[in-house]
């Protein structure tokens, strides 16, 4: 029930969260002033927590949906396989999400 | 409808603590969910204590011998005391099971019973099953054919039997369908893990002949598709069925169906 909590709230903050890419995308038509405050707000310590945040919220959804595809086939339903396919999510979307941050904003 | 709090006159108050059984060495705390609807009182919480020195290793056998030796008014459903009427179910540490096949000792502390959840409350620990036996009914769990009878039984190959293993040892005690927040927040349109478990045995027995039939009564909005996978049902299940399992394989005939 817990996957199943947190599949759906990372669902609705992934809505709030494109709300902030329109943000960065209607900035970035109006130029250069309002672009870079906004760039300013994302950039700061605080925005980079909320975009971190979000980047786990669309993997763990993500891996969320193709987990519940692998079950609508009626696989990895028995005990012990699905608590593994439901850890396997939430390992999983910590570690994308670590490897994107590596490579395009701590390494990139 | 989701319900995130319990409505004002079901608001759970703390009740009566019992005495101490005289002279009782191993004692075991019971928290026990109590409701009379004659009284008009909220529900509460009353606090037995169980000499295990005089009691059986079930937590059934701790209720029996509360209801025996210190409070008859306790009220519960209960028969067949071996895993097989499924009389017993009730939420107890936080999950339902049946009260006969739980052992006191796979639980620490506290034994907190409370009826199944979000089921109106007749008594105590006796829960108002009948749209959950209704829905099992708008199923119809039973052999339907359209050929003629045969002279003996319908057969059955092993190989088709088979496909029953985990679905016909269901006893209908309902610890899934309770379990499931869908069938809380829509249990009068949702059939429920339990329903759709029986379903499914129906679905694929190979002795029916109305599979088209019955498929076309599950294709509902709400009657099998509130399903989520949330895997409350399969955890719960006492039996160790797999009432998931099976609704998926009944979401996947409703494609296939439409695939041929």
């Amino acid at each position: 029930m817990a996957m199943s909590i947190v599949h759906r709230a990372t669902g609705i903050a992934n809505a709030a969260g494109f709300v902030l890419l329109v943000l960065w995308l209607v900035a970035a038509a109006a130029g250069d002033p309002m672009f870079g405050a906004v760039n300013g707000l994302f950039g700061s310590w605080f925005g980079q927590l909320v975009l971190f945040g979000f980047t786990w919220s669309l993997t763990h959804h993500m891996l969320g949906g193709i987990r519940h595809f692998i079950w609508d086939t009626g696989a990895m339903m028995e005990p012990g396989r699905r608590e593994a396919i439901a850890w396997a999510t939430l390992v999983g979307s910590v570690v994308i999400t670590l490897v994107i941050w590596l490579v395009f904003v701590w390494v990139g | 409808m989701v319900e995130l709090r319990l409505p004002k006159n079901s608001q759970i108050r703390t009740g009566k603590t019992w005495p101490k059984p005289a002279g009782a060495t191993r004692l075991r705390e019971f928290k026990i969910y109590r409701y009379d609807p004659d009284t008009g009182d909220n529900p509460r919480t009353d606090t037995y204590f169980v000499d295990l020195d005089d009691c059986g290793p079930m937590v059934l056998d701790g209720l029996l011998w509360i209801k025996n030796k210190v409070d008859p008014t306790l009220t519960l459903r209960r028969s067949c005391r071996e895993g097989i009427c499924g009389s017993c179910s009730m939420n107890i540490d936080g999950l339902n099971t049946l009260a006969c096949t739980k052992g006191m000792s796979e639980i620490s502390g506290t034994i907190a019973i409370y009826p199944l959840p979000h089921m109106p409350v007749i008594k105590d620990l006796v829960p108002d099953l009948s749209t959950f036996y209704a829905q099992h009914r708008s199923v119809e769990p039973w052999l339907k054919t359209t050929d003629a009878a045969p002279d003996k039984e319908w057969l059955q190959s092993r190989a088709d039997r088979e496909k029953l293993d985990g679905l016909y040892e269901c006893i209908l005690c309902a610890c899934c369908s309770t379990s499931c927040p869908s069938y809380w927040w829509n249990g009068e349109k949702y059939l429920g893990p339990a329903v759709l478990l029986q379903a499914y045995r129906w679905l694929i027995d190979s002795r029916d002949q109305t599979t088209s039939e019955r498929l076309d009564n599950l294709e509902d909005p709400f009657k099998l598709y509130r399903c989520h996978t949330i895997m409350n049902c399969s955890k719960a299940c006492p039996k160790g069925l797999n009432p998931a399992k099976a609704i998926a394989e009944i979401k996947k005939m409703m494609i296939e169906r439409k695939a041929a």
